[in-house]
């Protein structure tokens, strides 16, 4: 295994291929040639280039497209696709109408304002529960953990006639708040947080204790501190998820002033008729600032996304 | 105990006595719960409590435009549904939707995982083309997809013009076609998650594995059928289920890209839901929906807990 470490770690196969001849397999496969062998790697080597490639182009042509159109002209747009294409004449009309317009402010400012008050309230608020569930031993902690693994199978999309229904009695809607609170329990945040402490190694924490802290001295001077790549992902999940949510601020917003990016966008098809260039822009400035946050923090958001398995 | 002092066969302070243990256990109810009760609080308010009213509300005649839950009704909510033919129709679509998508989302994702593991370059590029538009807004998808869609203008129909046919049929007004559609923009959309999620898996399995296979002459294709497949079992038990719940709860695709149309013909059970409950005031006939749309989901859930649990079983 010694020559493992010298090799290329992409190209295995030759590695092993070296050792071959060594080696007196139980019942001997069908024997190749090692440059018939060699060749085979590379071709599908290649093969995978072209194909991903081909697939990658695809999957990037709608969004292209909808840049292209953003930067075209409202009338060259209305003519159809081939104008779309050839018509070179780059304009930033789109844009300039649509920030000079006001609504997209209102639309960023509400979805700022709700993620990141969701974000704040749902980090510090789960971290606290996984933090009591996994370290304090206490009657009852096996019945809330229960509750919480019955939470997590009821989608929150599935309660919104409830959770309006309440909403609507508490007099909240047409607030921030309205969407803002129904998105704080994230059961998955507690959980991810709680796997996340349970790995901590817990001396420093038993020392403190017998020096005599208080468990939220524990959690905020020791657990916390510790736990900065979770915070982070956590947060920038929770974000992505509530800054894209579309149809608790759909049904609870009705106000255009208060509307967020997705409930925003959801409302330009209707209002903006032909101007197709227009709504092309829009939905490009509502992605926009969730492309930033991408390239900020390409892995945190992917290892996020796969640790925590939100879906939509 | 024994397993975390496994764990860390080096531990640095001597474990307490249960007794001294005990001591400093005893007192821990008390902050326990202090630090449960912020999150608690939320939990019960926007979770157990929609799910009781859900449920309440679903036998009465619950109306947004009156107080209270309203005059008692049985089933009757939920034989309304159940005779409803737009309940089925709807229950269909979401279910004709959740197969349409799922086949191609996960077996799409495990090959382009599979691929770009393979080519281990250019990553950054994958990521961008694949996973970005999972992380956007269904409402900035839809303005996009409905724009390539848009009858004969539009990318797609100009596409199929230049390819020969002079009038194709409009992809989101064609009864038969819209939910093809909409499902095209998902699977477009939401591939990302689970491309991530198959990568993860790829990782976790120890390249030694393809070493011995190719020292014993096994083709690429070879070590991908008894090697990658089977050990991602796991991984794909994961992004299955998962994508059959993500699908289960479509709503923002349909509601932005069709409304449930033309007609009803791609109408979804929450779109049905939301129908009754928000455009119709219908709060308890709505609940019963959305009760019988969480037993599918529920049905779902326990399956894969079952698999699961047998897949450990295996394991172990």
């Amino acid at each position: 295994m010694a020559s493992q470490t010298v090799s290329d770690p992409a190209r295995p196969e030759q590695t092993a291929r070296k050792h071959r001849s060594g080696v007196s397999a139980a019942a001997p496969p069908p024997r190749r040639s090692e440059a018939q062998e060699r060749k085979s790697g590379q071709v599908f080597t290649v093969v995978s280039w072209l194909v991903l490639i081909v697939f990658a182009v695809l999957w990037l042509i709608p969004s292209l497209w909808a840049i292209k159109t953003s930067l075209t002209s409202n009338a060259t747009a209305a003519l159809g696709a081939l104008p779309i294409l050839t018509d070179w004449k780059l304009t930033l009309g789109s844009y300039g109408t649509l920030l000079a317009g006001g609504d997209i402010w209102n639309w960023y400012l509400a979805s700022a304002i709700t993620s990141v008050i969701t974000v704040a309230l749902t980090v510090i608020f789960g971290s606290m529960a996984a933090y009591a569930l996994s370290r304090l031993r206490f009657r009852g902690r096996r019945a809330v953990f229960l509750a919480m693994v019955l939470g997590i199978m009821v989608p929150p999309q599935v309660l919104i006639v409830p959770v309006f229904a309440e909403l609507n009695a508490v007099g909240l809607l047409n607030t921030y708040w309205a969407v803002i609170l129904p998105q704080v329990p994230s059961v998955i945040a507690v959980f991810v947080f709680k796997q996340f402490f349970d790995g901590l190694p817990k001396e420093f924490e038993e020392s403190a204790r017998i020096d005599g802290a208080s468990f939220w001295t524990i959690y905020r001077r020791i657990v916390l501190p510790l736990s900065k790549p979770v915070i982070a992902a956590m947060s920038i999940v929770t974000f992505v998820g509530v800054w894209n949510n579309l149809i608790l601020p759909l049904f609870v917003l009705s106000n255009p002033k208060l509307m967020t990016i997705p409930v925003g966008l959801a409302t330009v098809q209707g209002s903006f008729g032909q101007r197709l260039s227009d709504i092309q822009a829009s939905s490009i400035l509502g992605a926009l600032p969730l492309v930033i946050l991408f390239v900020i923090f390409q892995r945190r958001i992917v290892e996020g996304v796969a640790g925590s398995g939100l879906k939509g | 105990m024994t397993a975390s002092t496994l764990e860390r066969p080096t531990a640095p302070v001597a474990r307490p006595s249960a007794r001294e243990e005990s001591d400093v256990r005893r007192g821990e109810a008390r902050p326990a719960w202090l630090f449960i009760a912020p999150f608690g609080i939320f939990y019960v308010l926007f979770l157990i409590w929609p799910i009781i009213y859900m449920l309440i509300s679903s036998f009465f005649n619950t109306s947004l435009v009156a107080k209270g839950f309203g005059s008692f009704a049985g089933f009757g909510n939920y034989a309304e549904m159940l005779t409803l033919p737009l309940f089925w129709e709807s229950m269909w679509h979401t279910i004709f939707f959740t197969i349409i998508t799922t086949i191609p989302l996960v077996v799409l994702a495990f090959v382009f995982a599979i691929l770009a593991n393979r080519v281990r370059r250019a990553q950054w590029f994958f990521r961008l083309a694949f996973f970005v538009p999972f992380i956007l807004p269904s409402a900035a998808i839809a303005i996009v997809w409905t724009f390539i869609y848009s009858p004969s203008t539009g990318l797609w129909d100009s596409l199929r013009t230049a390819l020969g046919n002079p009038a194709p049929n409009p992809v989101l007004g064609t009864p038969d076609l819209a939910l093809i559609g909409v499902a095209v923009t998902t699977i477009w959309w939401t591939i990302g998650f689970n491309f991530v999620l198959y990568l993860a898996g790829l990782q976790d399995i120890p390249r030694e594995l393809y070493e011995a296979a190719a020292v014993d002459g096994a083709s690429q294709w070879q070590q991908i059928k008894s090697i990658t497949i089977p050990l991602l079992g796991r991984t794909t038990t994961l992004v299955v289920l998962l994508q059959i719940i993500a699908s289960l709860k479509i709503f923002d695709q349909v509601y932005l890209m069709t409304a449930g149309g033309p007609g009803t013909s791609s109408q979804v059970v929450l779109g049905l839901v939301t129908d009754t409950a928000f455009t119709n005031y219908r709060v308890g006939a709505g609940s019963a929906a959305s009760v019988l749309l969480l037993i599918v989901i529920l049905i779902v859930t326990g399956i894969r807990q079952l698999i699961e649990r047998a897949q450990n079983r295996r394991a172990a």
